[in-house]
């Protein structure tokens, strides 16, 4: 499983998502490739689930993947309840 | 890179980048472009940045959106190494009152948090001690009601020690 974290620039909030998720995979056992991403370089790109800040959300108008948008960036239990969410659809289907 | 900011791998530690030259409490702004500008003071003062890092800083915070305000009442800026980092940096200042940086959801912000990359890897360990010291909502709470610039620094320095986050050698 892939999963991209996305920001303006790839290294500050997308970062960010990445360590959290990180963390939050491992503790549940998930395996899955967590790569930041900039918004700039990631159009194109396939992966399974797409994790980005709520605000950016207009920025993914055009991608018809699975999208998960974090309101609290530091809150890890919207991050995880978000994610494992998307994680388990993934796998319904 | 000064000797002290190094730590161990190329990759400081938080507590070696926010210090007393870096972090200030209680500021009085009335505009997200001046709580910009007061924490991108601070990097330029501390060496870390050249000034056209911190108008960087401001440009990408209106090209790419709010979503730099991460959580409520904080936003995480910064420019890509390009835009005249120095070497790796961090700096916070803390708002007397809270002003709008245009986010829908976590406006307005009292807690202003810039760095400065080098590249993809050298600010990682400190951006992941943020992250951690974030993450709690009680720190949060003693970070916003800090009193001044010394109180701010040694609360720091206290969330962090004891844990993973401790400074190193």
């Amino acid at each position: 499983m892939r999963i991209a974290t996305l920001c303006g620039m790839g290294f500050g909030t997308s970062m960010m998502l990445k360590l959290f998720i990180d963390e939050i995979l491992t503790a549940d056992g998930i395996k899955a490739q967590i790569i930041p991403w900039d918004l700039g370089s990631f159009k194109g790109q396939q992966v399974d689930i797409v994790v980005a800040p709520t605000d950016m959300g207009t920025h993914l108008k055009g991608y018809d993947g699975r999208v998960v948008l974090i309101k609290n960036l530091v809150d890890k239990e919207e991050i995880r309840e978000k994610i494992i969410a998307a994680i388990r659809e993934l796998q319904d289907t | 890179m000064s000797e002290k900011a190094k730590g161990t791998n190329n990759r400081p530690n938080l507590l070696d980048l926010l210090t007393k030259r870096t972090v200030q409490a209680r500021q009085s702004v009335s505009t997200w472009e001046e709580a910009a500008d007061r924490v991108g003071k601070l990097l330029v003062g501390a060496g870390t940045v050249e000034q056209r890092y911190v108008d960087a800083m401001k440009q990408v915070f209106r090209d790419m959106g709010a979503y730099a305000v991460i959580a409520p009442g904080i936003v995480l800026l910064h420019a890509r190494p390009e835009d005249g980092v120095i070497e790796p940096t961090f700096g916070m200042v803390t708002l007397a009152t809270p002003v709008p940086f245009g986010h829908p959801d976590n406006d307005p912000v009292d807690i202003v948090l810039a760095f400065g990359a080098v590249d993809k890897q050298a600010h990682i360990t400190a951006l992941q001690q943020l992250a951690k010291l974030l993450m709690d909502p009680a720190a949060v709470e003693r970070i916003r009601t800090a009193s001044d610039d010394q109180e701010l620094v040694s609360l720091i320095r206290s969330l962090n020690s004891g844990s993973e986050l401790t400074s190193g050698p």
